[in-house]
């Protein structure tokens, strides 16, 4: 079981989580010329590191708050958890 | 190499089975090879024994980071079927059938297929359209479907839930006679002692540490066993593809999830087919040995653990439980976890790619080990003859930037939503 500690509600256990996926991927500004290459960066392709990983995980069977949390997807260890509008560096 | 025979097992118990031969031999690498396969896993072991004996060439090594045998082709549920509604899954998976059909004799080590059928489960009218529609597209590929009603699926596995009560009754269901199990270690040490005998070197406990690349072009390979030169890399690696693509810089559309299996105490015989839920992702077959084999979905969020989480394993049974009720009498015996390289439509991708000499061969979900001879058969000429075939033309790379996705169940780019 991993717990994950909702930046909004404190620690809780995964079985309240569903999971978002890779948090470092950007959508390509619609102002601008997207290219195909950036398009298919964004929709298909993915590092999927070993090690620390951000990503998107939803609260939802809680507050319902989209959240980040940084995790190591070889040992599952939690490193940090931030807001969805927190910066991550 | 020796025969593996009634006569030689006789011969040999006189001897006390003293004198069999090595299955495969350990050698140390040489400084050159014609193809190196990364990856001594199924895929691997079967694309080193294509390329021996469809294409001649046998200056071949098997690069694997541990043992043989030990990633994927060792942790399967051992379902093998072709019971796919796109012609390229549909022609590709069917052409592999017949390779596991002649797999034991072509070998010369019993493999234990076992064609006991597959049966998708139906819990609803709108589902059995859909089943008709994919046994129909299957039938017009020349593969064997039979669309089942509630009394026929009862006939079959009575043992199934069919009272009035339940949230998921079931409607019928969707069966492919052919489909079916098989001895999933033995399917890799088969392939391996063959591809040995012919002269591939299978090189165990050796990682691949980089990659000499020069004008777009693969030179040779580094490993903690020391460089390598060659022309040509075929890299089979699931659940790592990610972490070689990484020293390629190559980003792909794929990505390392957990997938969980697990056995139960050993109970006599009670199941003779392959079952799986339609109302959920849980599938279930009897081994040999009596035990109740199950899987399920992927633990969800991206793993490279090689084991699994609780609440996965329970949402998977609950499912188990609800279609078998006998199943929650029974005791676990062993839970595993196994790391899928899930590429984002669902399907797999065996292509040449931007780097000339590098054959990508990955992105196969839940379904590899069915794969294991069609995958190898089509890699084997996809690198000798450094052009993709018809059956794998489907599986290319660039499908994702043309749009040509291969999208069998429908699920999008997130295929590790359960």
């Amino acid at each position: 079981m991993l717990y994950i500690k909702c930046p909004h509600c404190g620690m809780r256990s995964q079985n309240e989580f569903s999971y978002g996926g890779d948090a470092t991927v950007k959508r390509p500004d619609l102002n601008k010329e997207v290219s195909d290459q950036d398009w298919d960066n964004f929709v298909y392709n993915r590092k999927s590191l070993r090690g620390k990983h951000l990503e998107l995980w939803q609260h939802l069977s809680g507050c319902r708050q989209w959240i980040k949390v940084e995790r190591d997807t070889a040992t599952h260890e939690i490193f940090r958890t931030l807001k969805a509008n927190e910066d991550n560096s | 190499m020796q025969k593996y025979s009634i006569f030689n097992l006789i011969k040999n118990a006189f001897l006390k089975h003293e004198n069999w031969d090595l299955a495969w031999k350990d050698p140390t690498p040489k400084k050159e090879y014609e193809v190196v396969i990364i990856g001594g896993g199924g895929h691997g072991l079967a694309t080193a024994y294509y390329l021996a004996k469809e294409h001649n060439i046998t200056n071949v090594a098997i690069i694997e980071k541990g043992w043989i045998g030990g990633g994927n082709v060792g942790r399967n549920t051992t379902i093998i079927r072709s019971n796919y509604m796109h012609d390229d899954n549909a022609l590709f998976s069917e052409f592999g059938m017949d390779l596991w059909r002649k797999m034991s004799q072509d070998l010369n080590y019993n493999v234990m297929f076992s064609p006991r059928g597959i049966i998708n489960l139906a819990h609803s009218d709108a589902q059995m359209n859909v089943y008709a529609r994919r046994g129909n597209s299957m039938r017009l590929n020349g593969i064997d479907a039979v669309l089942l009603n509630r009394e026929q699926v009862k006939e079959i596995i009575p043992m199934a839930d069919f009272s009035d009560n339940v949230r998921f009754p079931i409607f019928g269901g969707l069966m492919q006679p052919s489909a079916g199990t098989a001895r999933h270690d033995a399917v890799a040490w088969g392939y391996a002692r063959q591809a040995d005998s012919m002269g591939v070197d299978i090189i165990q406990n050796c990682e691949v540490t980089g990659f000499d690349i020069s004008n777009g072009k693969i030179q040779g390979v580094r490993t903690s066993r020391g460089d390598i030169k060659v022309k040509k890399i075929g890299l089979c690696v699931a659940g790592s593809t990610n972490i070689l693509a990484e020293k390629l810089n190559m980003t792909l559309p794929v990505e390392t999830h957990l997938l969980q299996a697990c056995v139960s105490e050993p109970v006599k015989p009670v199941l003779d087919r392959v079952v799986t839920f339609g109302a959920g992702h849980f599938y279930i077959s009897q081994s040999d040995k009596g035990e109740m084999v199950m899987g399920g979905d992927l633990d969800g969020y991206n793993s490279y653990a090689q084991r699994g989480n609780l609440p996965t394993l329970q949402h998977v049974l609950t499912e188990g439980i609800a279609m078998m009720p006998f199943l929650s009498k029974l005791k676990m015996l062993r839970t595993w976890g196994g790391i899928m390289d899930m590429s984002m439509d669902g399907s797999p991708i065996i292509d040449k790619t931007h780097i000339e000499g590098l054959y990508l061969n990955c992105g196969w979900c839940y379904g590899g080990f069915k794969a294991t001879p069609a995958s190898g058969w089509t890699f084997a000429h996809t690198i000798a003859q450094d052009r993709v075939h018809k059956l794998n033309s489907g599986y290319s790379l660039s499908r994702f930037n043309t749009g040509h996705l291969l999208d069998e169940k429908g699920l999008g780019t997130k295929t590790w939503i359960s």
